[in-house]
């Protein structure tokens, strides 16, 4: 039990490593080809060493008082990003997933949501709140809690931990690994892909999967990986902020959770078309 | 689809009589009497100016939106004062928020140069701020707000500084003075990069560009092509963060189709003063079928050289002399990035034409743009053998013949004992460059300075122009004899690297932004080196106020006197400054989005 339970964190952990390691690849390729030529990189300048010990509030001819001259490196940003938006046609069921961020350059508000709505009820939805760290020039490192909540099932929450960002050759990966009451763990991957076939037309191949330390049956989900889902959508971007989209989302369950959903008699895999929206501002 | 097309035509043309709306209010009145009209710019002249800064609503594509103006015109008035007067310049701020002035390229005390929290406090609502100053100086310049994104909105005017005694003589005399406009709120515009950087980059490398190169080239070399780029997270398109997705380019305030035009008779000198008053945009400028003698570079005497076409950045100006025969010429100033252009026209009469080029497509940048001298050596290897990287070779050979030619004029000029005759080749990154702040840094930078860059290399053999066309460089500058007065070799060399991150789209020197930034320390009259290294994959033109940059070679040897300096993607340039002005002084690139996201230095002379 124990070694299954930890495992959804080690593959945290060997997930992360692999996207550093990445990272650091592709810095080092990048010196290493540039060694041969110049021996005479020297690291580690004191970006302070010709201040002289002045600030920018104190030493000759500074302006009094507090420091009035701030740029937008000291100003917070934000968006809203609807990346799905979607009608499901053979659930008749509307799905969300949005994203929303509140901060500056390296420093974060993070809020995720998705969720699932069918005869006008929320039938089930998941919420983080993060705080994000700039990790390295591409990677962020999210540190918060995960509420789920269930319209047949029983509401958990989880202490949640992640990395997102942009991997080498554009990948958009988000990483979690989460930790409930009663000790049950959680994991996610979320990959996605954009292929612009023209400068409006874009192709989004998308992965996701879920991972469970240990079996929840009020919720029908079984421990080890539950559940992947492959999508792809095809949106047109009327401007590079609103674009309607049509594609097919092809969805499987694995282990105790697609028996689970056989013994209530529903299918294990699932194929979707989907119309929808996706915006940010 | 027949409306889209209207609607985006007139917004990349701009309207016709685009421009200020606003009937002249009595206020203003006043403060222009006596203005006589120049291109579509007042002219205000004499000891004592009175400006007034404004919210007066203009029409560029068919939108209404509020302009920050000075005395209600876009261009702001153009100033001819003259060297050695003592200026009295009134500017009063009726907008609701803070404003400033700040005289750019002008030798003055620190308080006069206008930057609100380094020289002053800022011109509040309401206020009258006094600006009194000795013009030590002659040749063209250009002022703007210092404040916010009113240089975005309008706040920009030319400021002409006539010699005791003009040596170059012109029948007519033009103030070209190109910019960009924006219809969006400019904070809006950065916000948008800061959720997706290339937002506004509608020539991105896509799924049918690689059909195309795989039929070209092979499916081989068209990953190859792809691979580093895609491998790093860069995007070889990147020329510039905005275009004319947002933006409406202009010429004297006037749109392409608008048109602005100077005339001349047949025979005549005409001398053109272009000024890069834009916000984020390089322009390339040619005359098809002129030659442009530059006589001065930031104001300043060169020695004349003719070419075809130049780039410039936002910042900088250049005097042109031309001698047209024609009836009719078209100023062209296509931005770097391809998207669109300025233009106006050159005719013995008003309402001639005269053909208008299409832009050049984009091109993508080369690995001499990310990685400098090696980027056509070793690692591009394989890429050597693609379209490209031939111009790169040539550019490294080229590169290599400068250098022989530099290194004899200097082994003739000073001793070689001096370790400081020549900047420093060895790279020392900032220990702040290895962090989240910085997306790249460049071990192998090119340090010639005769690359006209992307986009303007080999454009005769490319038959994107006749044979023979010459694109000014950097190396084809030097100042006149007499112009760079301080010969002293330098006392002690400073390093500073350029640096972002285009992803999260910051920008900062050395990986700090500028919250996080201690002022760099100049003593009072020394003579100072100053390394600049980009370590980005964009041109960035640096400003340094309050004192001179003086470029020099690779190899030490004193070129040219600049008050704005463009460094090229991975190049590494240095300049000579002896700061004879006590104070606070910013220092930072003039593309308006870089400084504000903390592309930014002050710099404390004592």
């Amino acid at each position: 039990m124990k070694r299954i339970l930890m495992k959804p964190l080690t593959n945290l952990v060997l997930a992360v490593s692999a996207f550093q390691a990445s990272t650091a690849l592709a810095q080092m390729d990048h010196s290493a080809m540039q060694m041969e030529a110049s021996a005479t990189t020297v690291d580690g300048r004191d970006p302070h060493a010709y201040s002289d010990g002045y600030t920018l509030t104190e030493g000759p001819y500074a302006q009094p008082g507090p420091r009035q001259l701030k740029l937008a490196d000291e100003h917070a940003f934000w968006s809203v990003l609807a990346d799905r938006l979607e009608y499901q046609k053979d659930n008749d069921s509307t799905v969300y997933d949005a994203q929303a961020w509140y901060g500056t350059t390296f420093n974060r508000f993070v809020i995720k949501a998705e969720g699932d709505i069918s005869n006008g009820t929320l039938e089930e939805s998941s919420t983080d709140l993060l705080w994000g760290h700039a990790l390295n020039a591409y990677f962020d490192t999210q540190l918060g809690i995960r509420l789920d909540n269930y319209r047949d099932g029983k509401d958990r929450r989880w202490l949640a931990m992640g990395v997102q960002g942009l991997a080498p050759y554009w990948f958009e990966l988000d990483v979690a690994a989460y930790v409930g009451e009663d000790g049950r763990t959680a994991f996610t991957a979320q990959a996605e892909y954009e292929l612009l076939l023209t400068q409006k037309l874009i192709l989004q191949p998308r992965a996701e999967l879920n991972l469970y330390g240990k079996d929840d049956l009020d919720n029908g989900l079984g421990s080890g990986l539950s559940d992947l889902a492959l999508g792809l959508r095809l949106r047109y971007e009327f401007n590079r902020q609103f674009a309607p989209y049509i594609g097919v989302e092809w969805t499987d369950t694995y282990g105790d959770t697609a028996d689970y959903r056989r013994s209530a008699g529903r299918d294990t895999s699932d194929t979707q078309f989907v119309a929808g929206l996706r915006f940010w501002f | 689809m027949k409306t889209y097309s209207a609607t985006r035509r007139r917004f990349v043309q701009g309207l016709a009589a685009g421009g200020v709306l606003a009937a002249t209010p009595a206020w203003l009145q006043a403060a222009v009497k006596g203005a006589t009209a120049l291109g579509s710019a007042p002219v205000l002249s004499g000891r004592e100016i009175d400006l007034v800064i404004a919210e007066t609503p203009v029409n560029f594509t068919g939108v209404t939106r509020m302009a920050t103006t000075i005395n209600g015109s876009i261009p702001a008035p153009t100033l001819r004062l003259r060297e050695g007067d003592d200026v009295t310049i009134r500017v009063t701020n009726r907008l609701p928020v803070d404003t400033s002035i700040h005289w750019h390229g002008i030798l003055l005390p620190y308080q006069m140069d206008g930057v609100p929290g380094i020289s002053f406090k800022g011109i509040a609502p309401g206020e009258t701020f006094v600006y009194r100053f000795k013009l030590q100086q002659s040749g063209t310049y250009w002022y703007h707000s210092h404040s916010a994104f009113q240089e975005m909105t309008g706040m920009y005017g030319a400021l002409i500084i006539e010699p005791r005694e003009e040596k170059h003589r012109a029948d007519q005399d033009y103030v070209v003075e190109l910019s960009d406009w924006t219809d969006e709120d400019p904070m809006r515009a950065l916000s948008k990069l800061k959720v997706q950087s290339d937002v506004y980059n509608f020539n991105r490398s896509t799924f049918f560009d690689f059909t195309d190169d795989v039929s070209k080239m092979g499916l081989q070399a068209a990953l190859e092509k792809r691979q580093m780029w895609n491998q790093m997270r860069m995007s070889p398109t990147d020329l510039a963060d905005l275009s004319a997705a947002t933006f409406t380019f202009l010429m004297n305030g006037t749109t392409p189709a608008g048109n602005w035009n100077g005339l001349f008779q047949r025979g005549d000198r005409v001398r053109l003063r272009f000024i890069n008053a834009a916000s984020n945009s390089f322009y390339d400028v040619r005359i098809p079928g002129l030659k442009l003698t530059v006589i001065q570079a930031d104001g300043q005497d060169v020695e004349p050289v003719t070419v075809d076409e130049f780039r410039f950045g936002p910042g900088e100006t250049y005097d042109i002399m031309v001698e047209p025969q024609d009836d009719a010429y078209t100023i062209f100033a296509q931005s770097m990035e391809r998207s669109g252009y300025a233009r106006g026209t050159l005719s013995v009469r008003q309402g001639l034409t005269a053909p208008v080029p299409e832009p050049d497509s984009p091109e993508w940048l080369t690995m001499k743009d990310m990685m400098g001298a090696m980027g056509g050596g070793a690692m591009g290897h394989d890429m050597m053998k693609m379209d490209s990287m031939g111009q790169t070779k040539m550019d490294h050979s080229q590169m290599s013949g400068g250098m022989a030619m530099d290194h004899s004029m200097h082994g003739m000029q000073q001793g070689s004992d001096n370790p400081l005759a020549k900047p420093s080749s060895t790279i020392r990154h900032a220990r702040t460059e290895y962090g989240a702040s910085v997306d790249q840094r460049v071990d192998t930078p090119s340090t010639n300075l005769d690359d006209p860059g992307i986009g303007l290399r080999n454009l005769s053999q490319r038959g994107l122009r006749p044979q023979g066309h010459r694109v000014l460089t950097l190396a084809d500058l030097k100042s006149i004899d007499g112009v760079l007065d301080d010969r002293r070799p330098p006392a002690r060399e400073l390093e500073l690297h350029l640096t972002g991150n285009m992803e999260r789209y910051s920008w900062s020197f050395d990986g700090l932004e500028f919250g996080k930034s201690t002022p760099v320390s100049l003593r009072h009259n020394e003579r100072v080196r100053i390394i600049l290294q980009n370590d980005t994959m964009m041109t960035h033109p640096m400003h340094l106020h309050g004192m001179w940059s003086e470029l020099e070679t690779d190899q030490g040897e004193l070129r040219v006197r600049r008050h704005t300096i463009p460094v090229q993607p991975a190049q590494r340039i240095s300049f000579l400054t002896t700061p004879h002005d006590l104070g606070r002084w910013a220092w930072h690139c003039h593309l308006l989005f870089h400084m504000d996201a903390g592309m930014f230095r002050e710099v404390v002379v004592s």
